[in-house]
Formats: C-alpha cells, sequence, structure tokens
C-alpha cells in the first residue's frame, strides 16, 4: 500500500513562507480554487490557507532557538476526521493514502474540523465547505507536467529543500530514509492518530577539536612556524635536520 | 470550542421536546397500569404537537449550522461510521412517531392490536408511544455520541455527556409537561411535577459530576508534543496568520475566565434549585403560573449550560495557537 506523505526538516527549514504562497497560487488556480480571502490587504486580513508557517521561540535568552514549524495536514494512517463526516465528503483514498474533501458533497458541518486535533482544517467561508490541503492530488498524477513538476507545489517551491514528498511505506523512498536516519517524528504520536507527515529535529552541527589538534606536538621537518630560538646561541641541529 | 448558538439551540429545544414526549407517554402508560387516572385523547393529541414543535424548531436551527443546507440530505449516508450522520436519521424518524402518536390521539384512533382476556388490553397509540419511546433515547443517544466520541476532545468524551444530555432533556420536558398539565386543567400535574423535580436533581448529580470529572481533567498533549521539541520553554511568535483565521474564530470563545465562570454559576442556579423550588411552590402553594416560569427560567439556564458545555471543551488545536 501507498502512503504519500511529506517529511519536512525543521532543522534547515528558514520561515520563509515560500511554501505557503506557493500552494496558496497552485491551490486557488488548481481544482481545489477558489481559497477564498478577506480584506487581503486590509488591516486584518484574513484567508483560507491549506498551509502555514508558524515560529516558536525555544529556551530562554540568552541561550534560545527559533524553530519555524510549517503546519498542514498530516494526511494521518489512522485519520480520525474521516469517519465522522455524515456525508462521505472526507474521505482517505485507498490507492495513495491522501485526505480529501469532496467539495460538492460536504455541508459544511465542521464537524471534521471539531475531529482533527492539528488543526488541519479550514472552512471557507465564502465556499461554506471544509478546506485542506489535498498534497497537490490534481498536479503529482498529472501527466502534462515533466517529471520533476509532478511534486507538491510546496515541495518545488522550499528553497532549502526542507519539504520531503514520497511514500513512506516504501522503506526504500527518500522520505523513509530520512525518517529512519534522521529521527524523523509525528506530531502528538499519543494520540494514535498515525500522521503520515514527519518532522525532522532540530540538530546543532558539532565538531570536537581536542587540544592537541590545536597545537602541533611534533613538527619532525620544522617547517611549520618559526623555529625555536635556543637562549645558549645556534647548535648544528638548529641548522641542519637529518 | 467556540459555542455555535444554532447547536446550542438544537441540543435544548430537542432535547425538550423529546422529554416532553417521555413525560405524555408515561402518563399514558401509568394510566394503562392504572396508576394514575387516564387522560383525554385530546390531552396527548395537543402535547404531542407541542413537543413536535420544539423538535421541528431544533432541527430549523441546526440548518443555520451548515454551509450547505441545501445538501443535508447527504448527511444520512455516512450512518455506519458517523454519530452526526445516525441523528440525521434518527431526529426525523422520532419526528414522525411523535406527529403519528399526536394525529393517532388528536383524531382518537386507537383500535385495539394486542392483548387477551388475561393481558390488559393494547391500543395502537400504546405500540406507537412505545416504539417512540425507543427511538427517542435513540436520539439521546445519538445527539450526545457527536460530542462524546469525539476522544481528543477530552472534556466530552465521557459516558457523563450522554447522561446529562438525556436527563437534561427529561428534566426540562418534564417541566414543561408540567406547565401543560396544570394550563390543561390535567390529573398529572402532580405526576409530571414529581418526576420533573426528581430528573432535575439527578442531573444535578450527573452534571455536576461532570464539572468535577473536567475540573480534574489532564490532557494528553501538550506543546512539546505537538511541535516534538523537548523543552519546558517554549514561546510562541507567529501563528502563521495575521489576521486571525478559521482556527483562531473556530475553537477560542475569546471570553474571559471570569465570565466563563459566571456562566457556570448561572447555570447551576436557573437549571436545579430555581426550577426545582417553583414547581414545588405552584405544587404546594397552589401557584399554577409558576409551573410555566419554572420551565422558563430552566430552559434559559439550559441555554448557559450548554452554552457552557461547548466553551469548556479546550481543543488540543489550540496548542498550536498560544497567543490567542
Amino acid at each position: 500500500m501507498t502512503q504519500l506523505a511529506l517529511v519536512i526538516d525543521l532543522n534547515v527549514c528558514v520561515g520563509c513562507h515560500a511554501c505557503v504562497t506557493s500552494c496558496k497560487q497552485w491551490n486557488s488556480s488548481g481544482a481545489a480554487g477558489p481559497m477564498t480571502d478577506d480584506m487581503p490587504y486590509g488591516k486584518d486580513p484574513t484567508g483560507t490557507f491549506f498551509n502555514r508557517v508558524q515560529t516558536y521561540e525555544v529556551g530562554t535568552f540568552p541561550f534560545t532557538e527559533t524553530v519555524h514549524f510549517p503546519k498542514s495536514c498530516l494526511h494521518c494512517e489512522d485519520a480520525p476526521c474521516v469517519p465522522v463526516c455524515p456525508t462521505g465528503a472526507s474521505h482517505k483514498r485507498e490507492k495513495d493514502g491522501i485526505v480529501l474533501v469532496d467539495y460538492d458533497k460536504c455541508i459544511g458541518c465542521g464537524y471534521c474540523s471539531w475531529a482533527c486535533p492539528y488543526g488541519a482544517r479550514e472552512f471557507d467561508e465564502h465556499e461554506k465547505v471544509m478546506k485542506k490541503c489535498t498534497l497537490c492530488v490534481d498536479r503529482i498524477y498529472d501527466d502534462a507536467l515533466p517529471e520533476s513538476e509532478r511534486r507538491p507545489a510546496c515541495v518545488i517551491a522550499c528553497p532549502t529543500s526542507a519539504r520531503l514528498y514520497g511514500d513512506i511505506h516504501d522503506p526504500n523512498s527518500i522520505v523513509s530514509l530520512a525518517i529512519r536516519e534522521s529521527g524523523g517524528y509525528q506530531l502528538m504520536p499519543e494520540l494514535g492518530t498515525q500522521p503520515a507527515n514527519h518532522y525532522l529535529p532540530r540538530h546543532k552541527t558539532k565538531q570536537h577539536i581536542h587540544e592537541d589538534e590545536l597545537v602541533r606536538v611534533d613538527n619532525p621537518l620544522k617547517k611549520e612556524g618559526p623555529l625555536p630560538i635556543d637562549e645558549e646561541g645556534p647548535f648544528l641541529e638548529d641548522s641542519t635536520s637529518w | 470550542m467556540n459555542p455555535a448558538f444554532s447547536v446550542v439551540f438544537l441540543t435544548t429545544l430537542i432535547g425538550t421536546g423529546q422529554g416532553l414526549f417521555i413525560a405524555l407517554f408515561s402518563g399514558q402508560y401509568y394510566a394503562f397500569l392504572q396508576h394514575v387516572p387516564p387522560q383525554p385523547a385530546a390531552f396527548y393529541g395537543a402535547g404531542s404537537m407541542i413537543a413536535l414543535a420544539f423538535l421541528i424548531a431544533g432541527l430549523v436551527a441546526s440548518f443555520f449550522h451548515l454551509g450547505h443546507p441545501e445538501r443535508a440530505w447527504r448527511a444520512a449516508t455516512q450512518w455506519r461510521t458517523s454519530w452526526l450522520s445516525r441523528e440525521v436519521i434518527v431526529l426525523p424518524a422520532f419526528m414522525f412517531v411523535v406527529f403519528l402518536y399526536g394525529i393517532l390521539h388528536y383524531f382518537n384512533v386507537d383500535p385495539h392490536v394486542f392483548g387477551t382476556a388475561a393481558i390488559p388490553e393494547f391500543g395502537l397509540t400504546m405500540v406507537v408511544g412505545a416504539v417512540g419511546v425507543a427511538v427517542c433515547f435513540g436520539l439521546f443517544v445519538c445527539t450526545a455520541m457527536i460530542y462524546a466520541c469525539l476522544k481528543f476532545l477530552q472534556e466530552w468524551h465521557s459516558p457523563l455527556t450522554v447522561v446529562n444530555y438525556t436527563l437534561l432533556g427529561m428534566a426540562s420536558g418534564f417541566t414543561l409537561g408540567t406547565a401543560f398539565a396544570s394550563q390543561q386543567n390535567s390529573t398529572l400535574l402532580g405526576f409530571f411535577a414529581a418526576w420533573s423535580v426528581i430528573l432535575t436533581l439527578v442531573a444535578l448529580l450527573t452534571r455536576g459530576a461532570a464539572l468535577i470529572r473536567n475540573y480534574r481533567l489532564k490532557h494528553k498533549s501538550t506543546l512539546q508534543t505537538a511541535i516534538g521539541v523537548r523543552h519546558a520553554n517554549i514561546q510562541q511568535k507567529s501563528q502563521g496568520a495575521m489576521g486571525g483565521s478559521f482556527n483562531t474564530r473556530e475553537f477560542f470563545h475569546g471570553k474571559t475566565a471570569t465570565f466563563i465562570k459566571s456562566i457556570k454559576w448561572i447555570f447551576l442556579v436557573t437549571v436545579f434549585p430555581i426550577p426545582v423550588a417553583l414547581v414545588l411552590t405552584g405544587l404546594y402553594g397552589g401557584h399554577h403560573e409558576l409551573f410555566a416560569v419554572a420551565f422558563v427560567v430552566q430552559y434559559l439556564g439550559l441555554i448557559a449550560e450548554r452554552w457552557f458545555f461547548f466553551a469548556q471543551a479546550r481543543h488540543p488545536q489550540n496548542l498550536y495557537y498560544q497567543t490567542v
């Protein structure tokens, strides 16, 4: 079975919001569109987004660290939003595990958003239906696009390649590899929703330099640094070396 | 959660309608067992129409909750998994049974369908009423399970939710039944009043138990598990939206802790002691106009109770919106 998912590397995400804007652009003009906004250039702009980037500060000054946290639907393997839907509009595809909303069936009751612990769904105030990340389902299977572009818009847009995309059920996929080798984790694992999307943790790049690597104890050819000056005057060993 | 008044009215109105139907049928059943004097058929007919009016009002209120009410019929399709879908089926079914029960009584159509010389004879209205009671309790379960089945909303995920919806609906229904019986000069007045007091007091116990449970509740998820960073001190600096989003509007009530606390005490006083005192005063003091007052006070209190029920639930997604 296939379970397509994103793996988001918090270690390299710089919080540029390129994934947010590219998502909005593609999905506004794609099959899921439009994603309506209110007062986009006004005082309190608000609207429908599938993806948002939040920022957290971890620690107490001066030992703080900024974590940029992209947040979208996690396409849970045991998606709590699906069984509660009274119309069947909210569904999980057998084929690839993508959780989708059929906008023509959705009655806009909002029950699925209550069932989702991650707040991944957003109600479109103008279309009056529930919307969420589609993993660019109208893009990843589009044969008209070159193969390199058959990936979610956010993945293509990310300038630091913080977003990986692939099948987490394939043990050799780029995402499985990243989860396995870079400590990929799930959000709120205690709830048992089995999110398909994983996050890679922050890690500090550290290098241990020992003292003997800074000061050379041996210098057999005396090639590096000035030759030692002996107070008692030159010896034969200072001018010759064999 | 941000309480939606459409849902507040839906659950309280249909609860009262269901309670009133239970009251009417229990009156007929007790009369059948010859514990209380029998009532004229028109009494049940008129009472059922009042119950039906409450159910219709609740149904109308529910439509205001939907983005696309014209597609509401689709909500009946997923009854295998969704309690909301089950409610969508059971509510109209119950309304139909109440209508049938009322209309049979109104036209006094009550042919004998069961019974021998040894067993008391059963009329058609008794059969329809018994079916109605079963459907009515099914509706209580469906309505409450919509909330109780959401295991991440820990305040709701408890059998007490189902118990409270049932008992509070029945209490308000019996209080309304008392007012109705006094208006009709019915001999069922004392019967309804006694059950109204009993149900209200039992509901106080179970609702109090739910309050205590939620007070002591420990939430499973924290900001640490929400973003997967292990540090005691995490501050949110941006939420990914400037003017708020669906997430900040739907899941936060935006009221102060004092306001919430005052709502709690308002409903604790208006749903339980005041109606009980009014019903008892009306019954023993002969002030029959107090029964209607008791119902109005209790119903208004139930609106506050339901509002508090929604506002008290802290959705785990709120962890991602620390600065609201």
